[in-house]
């Protein structure tokens, strides 16, 4: 192939791979509003790096964001975020960035991101409370936005959505808070047996008429003995 | 001849605290034909005298739609209010791309004033020679505002700018309280009255020189033009003056 | 250098590392049948990436005007992002000529958007339906670069393979004995839209869950939801 740029001036190189990261992040629809979870670690490579490292942030009273994928795009997503809250809160016109306002703001600043070639490895949640009902939204690296009543990123595309939909389907204005704290510990525990870059220690969001509320971060018991009256 | 020194540029004060060549482009609003603008708890009106310059012409379009939730009413310089009205639709439309959000009637209104105080400051620049009566709806409400050539603007119940305007003002500081709990029609109606007390001795309101816009809660900005004003017009027939809807009107607190 | 150039070399010349590629399979289809006074879009609402759905309900048709619909498919966020920019050049249209545009120069509109980005395309497939200055129904297909034509009926997308020779039987006759070919009425249009998507969402796994279809007549739009299967 043919160099378009002087020998001994390389390529300008972007972000090509993540590199600390986050795992999954999983999200319902439920009667009082929304509930998102994702766990502690910050991985790097096969690395448990950071066990410590909070991935899902309220932006504003109504609106909590999860985030899986690079932890520095985060951080400066976070950043970005705050900076829109503040420019908002300063304008003092009674006017608040609500999650619908804030998923069409990230999903445009990721979908430009992705035209420069220079993406936010990251695939995002939002989660909120707005005008009287639940919001849910993701966006990730490739500007790819979609809405649904229940949504899990990376490997809990595949280990908890099914598990989430079964659940939530038809049944988002009836799902007790209760059932939905169920819902999430029965994927987390999931997602802790088989995601190798899962921690067994996660915090728990939901953003209701009341508010935002994250719980500190908590473990789930776990079984791992060899259950030999199963064994055939 | 006296001459006065202090209105050669627009960034020389006069001695007496003045920046005259601002107060000339105030007063190229009071040149334009009138604009009446008025504000219920769920809707904004906004009613302008049409001109035009002779038989053989069409009338100056004095209305203009920003969104589906807010429009202006201008007064002054016509081509100042187009460069204006284009960056009001601009403005708009990233409010709605960025955000998924009308655009907030006081931040364009602000961003507004921003860009005629520039111009108010800056040597070899001219003040726009435009009014305008800003009308809109967003999640705070119904809102009016006036913004001037000076950067100044301000938000009201009732407002008019342009040619004999006071004559309007004075309807509305008489009525004003009433106009809260109007429904659209009284409110309307209002308006064309005060609208109608710019107008000269031996004129009327007809189809051909008067347009209304409106916008409310579940009412996108629409302006009435020509045969549509029918119907309006004749809500002013059965009103006579001022007085009359006095008594008509319920909601007076006189 | 140009980035589409770009991350072709990297993914060529430093094969151990994972260059980010801009696109991806969203799935999914939509067809459009021309009637005499009457055009119907029809478009399933399933999102998928690979082995994934992602969304039942991601609408990829949308209404860009009293007489036109446009519906795109393969990837998503491009699609949405061609959305968006038309939406604001048709608002433009509208304030400037205090009319709506009409669906040729929409069309010709559609092209030039494309084009314009030629060099780092929109990765999708756009079919344009509708009622043109005339009365007419008018189906007007693109491809991701802004080629164009005008046709009578139209599949795009994941089913496309599966839908259009259907079409090409059921709506223009083709391969088909017959002395006076009978008219295609709108009862007809949306039964053959309806059965198209039904047999596609046994065969394709990107289409189902609902099927949007939109009937733009000379007094408006209206849109009739139909539930697909959701394997």
């Amino acid at each position: 192939m043919d160099h378009h740029f002087p020998l001994n001036e390389s390529p300008i190189t972007y972000t090509q791979n993540p590199v600390v990261t986050g795992t999954s992040v999983i999200a319902l629809k439920y009667r009082d509003g929304v509930m998102l979870a994702a766990d502690n670690l910050a991985s790097y490579g096969s690395l448990a790096r950071f066990k410590d490292v909070e991935r899902l942030y309220a932006v504003g009273d109504f609106t909590v964001i999860g985030a899986s994928g690079d932890i520095s795009d985060f951080q400066y997503t976070k950043h970005l975020l705050d900076a829109e809250m503040v420019k908002e809160y300063y304008i003092n016109d009674g006017h608040v960035l609500g999650a619908p306002h804030i998923y069409e703001y990230l999903s445009r600043v990721m979908y430009h991101r992705r035209s420069q070639i220079n993406p936010l490895w990251n695939s995002y949640v939002v989660g909120g409370y707005h005008n009287g009902e639940g919001f849910l939204g993701y966006v990730d690296l490739k500007g790819t936005t979609y809405k649904s009543s229940s949504i899990a990123t990376g490997f809990g595309a595949y280990f908890a959505q099914p598990i989430l939909r079964k659940i939530v389907e038809g049944h988002e204005n009836t799902l007790s808070e209760e059932e939905a704290i169920d819902a999430v510990d029965k994927c987390m525990r999931v997602l802790f047996y088989r995601d190798a870059r899962s921690l067994n220690k996660f915090q728990r969001a939901k953003i209701t008429a009341q508010g935002v509320e994250i719980t500190q971060p908590y473990s789930l018991d776990t079984e791992w003995s060899f259950g030999d009256s199963k064994i055939n | 001849m006296f001459r006065n020194q202090y209105d050669n540029d627009i960034s020389t004060w006069s001695p007496q605290g003045r920046i005259h060549q601002v107060e000339y482009a105030l007063e190229a609003v009071k040149q334009g034909s009138a604009a009446v603008g008025l504000r219920s708890n769920t809707h904004v009106v906004l009613l302008a005298l049409k001109r035009s310059s002779g038989e053989l012409a069409s009338y100056q379009k004095k209305l203009t739609m920003i969104d589906d939730h807010l429009g202006i009413a201008i007064a002054g310089l016509t081509s100042d209010a187009r460069v204006l009205s284009n960056f009001m639709r601009a403005e708009a439309m990233k409010s709605k791309v960025i955000y998924g959000r009308p655009l907030p009637i006081f931040r364009i209104v602000s961003a507004i004033g921003d860009k005629a105080q520039v111009n108010t400051q800056n040597y070899g620049r001219r003040p726009y020679g435009v009014g305008l009566l800003v009308a809109g709806y967003d999640e705070t409400g119904p809102h009016l505002y006036e913004c001037a050539p000076s950067g100044n603007f301000f938000e009201y119940y009732a407002m008019s700018i342009g040619a004999r305007s006071q004559s309007a003002k004075t309807y509305l500081e008489r009525y004003y309280e009433g106009f809260a709990e109007a429904s659209l029609d009284e409110l309307v109606r209002h308006g064309l009255n005060a609208l109608r007390d710019t107008l000269q001795q031996d004129k009327e309101l007809n189809m051909d020189n008067c347009s209304i816009g409106i916008v409310g809660a579940d009412c996108k900005f629409k302006i009435v033009e020509g045969e549509e004003l029918k119907g309006y017009l004749n809500l002013l027939d059965n009103a006579d003056v001022g007085d009359t809807v006095q008594g008509q009107a319920p909601m007076d607190t006189e | 250098m140009n980035p589409v150039d770009f991350y072709n070399e990297t993914l060529t010349s430093v094969p151990t590392e994972h260059g980010f590629y801009p696109y991806e399979s969203n799935g999914g289809t939509a067809l459009a049948i021309a009637g005499e006074d009457f055009c119907v879009v029809a478009s399933d609402t399933r999102q998928s990436n690979g082995y994934l759905i992602n969304a039942r309900y991601a609408p990829k048709a949308f209404k860009m005007s009293e007489k036109a619909v446009l519906a795109n498919s393969v990837f998503a966020a491009d699609g949405n992002a061609l959305v968006r920019r038309l939406t604001q050049r048709i608002q433009w249209y509208k304030h400037s000529h205090e009319k709506e545009i009409s669906i040729t120069a929409l069309a010709q509109l559609v092209s030039n958007t494309l084009y314009y980005k030629r060099f780092f395309p929109f990765y999708t497939q756009v079919l344009l339906g509708g009622i043109d200055e005339s009365g007419a129904g008018v189906v007007y297909s693109f491809d991701p670069v802004g080629s164009y034509g005008l046709e009578v009926c139209r599949a795009n997308g994941t089913a496309s393979a599966l839908i259009q020779p259907f079409l090409d039987n059921q709506v223009e006759f083709k391969n088909v004995q017959f002395d006076d070919k009978p008219r295609m009425t709108l009862d007809r249009a949306i039964c053959i839209a309806k059965d198209a998507f039904t047999s596609a969402t046994e065969r394709d796994i990107y289409t189902g869950d609902h099927l949007e279809i939109f009937i733009i007549k000379q007094d408006g739009i209206t849109i009739e939801s139909y539930p697909l299967k959701k394997d």
